[in-house]
């Protein structure tokens, strides 16, 4: 169990750093896979078996192909990318350290000591987690579905192309139209008068 | 067995991770987007650890509704870097001076 835990955190680490450092936004969506794939393990072995499946579902089988599908679809510049890379790095580093620093002073093991509460369950986790998620949190799971809904439309509605397809009219713009919309009234000069005009 | 302790070093390390890759890749915003993925997984972890930890689904529930929300906003966020590309033909973070915020 150990050694499972240590391998699989090395492995998302090591993915982690991949993603944040490698060239090329394909490489970094991969290596966001793998490292998404190791944190399921990781969840696994914490006993959420649901939410492990639904990280990889979810994520590896859908969010991650949405990333590699707009990666390949634009006209990605990759030298201009990585200019200036290493410029930031001077500021990373410090935010780096002192939040290192700070979690070090925080998580230090004589405040977390294993609390060690942990019961076996009789159920499946699947079962608990839905219990409890249609019982005492069925309103946050309505505002959740609310939320998908509005991320649906809006994605949609930014992304869509107004070209006309078809040539379907709008009623009410029929309805609207007036003479003066159609009709134009336009003073012609009679024949004999162009005559004369053109012989002075 | 592992302690706790361990679990919420590694998401420590994943968090500091994403915000180093936020730094660095300053001209990449899908690199971003992908470093703000990870600061998502490394607040999951910690809340899964201590649902286990402390026999409370409280931190699974609340797993799944940031996973809800993460996915609603990294499709808005990817169809946003779609339409700034329609418009500016690169994704370029130094052109994004447009509303001259």
């Amino acid at each position: 169990m150990e050694y499972i835990f240590y391998f699989l955190s090395s492995v998302l680490l090591f993915s982690a750093l991949r993603v944040i450092t490698s060239k090329n936004p394909v490489y970094s969506a991969l290596f966001l896979v793998l490292s998404f794939f190791s944190a399921a393990g990781i969840w696994l072995l914490l006993q959420a078996e649901f939410l492990a499946i639904a990280l990889v579902l979810v994520y590896v089988g859908a969010v991650m192909v949405l990333f590699l599908f707009v990666i390949m679809m634009l006209d990605i510049n990759l030298d201009h990318m990585k200019k200036g890379f290493w410029d930031y790095l001077p500021a990373a580093s410090f935010v780096a350290i002192i939040m290192l620093i700070e979690m070090i002073l925080i998580l230090n093991k004589s405040y977390f000591e294993s609390p060690n509460l942990f019961v076996t369950p009789e159920i499946s986790n699947t079962d608990a987690l839905g219990n409890v998620l249609y019982s005492d949190y069925i309103l946050p799971f309505e505002i959740a579905a609310i939320i998908l809904l509005v991320a649906i439309i809006s994605a949609i509605t930014l992304t869509l192309r107004k070209t006309k397809i078809n040539k379907n009219m709008n009623p009410a713009d029929q309805v609207k139209v007036k003479r003066n919309n159609r009709i134009k009234m336009i003073n012609i000069r009679s024949e004999s008068r162009l005559k004369k005009v053109k012989k002075t | 067995m592992i302690p706790l302790s361990y679990y919420l070093i590694l998401s420590a390390l994943l968090f500091l991770i994403g915000v180093v890759g936020i730094f660095l890749n300053r001209k990449n915003i899908i690199t971003i987007l992908m470093a703000i993925e990870l600061m998502l997984l490394a607040v999951n972890t910690n809340f899964i650890a201590f649902s286990y930890f402390l026999g409370d689904l409280a931190g699974q529930v609340f797993v799944f509704f940031i996973l809800t929300v993460a996915a609603a906003e990294s499709a808005i966020g990817l169809a946003i870097i779609i339409l700034v590309f329609r418009n500016n033909k690169s994704i370029n973070v130094d052109e994004l001076n447009r509303l001259k915020g």
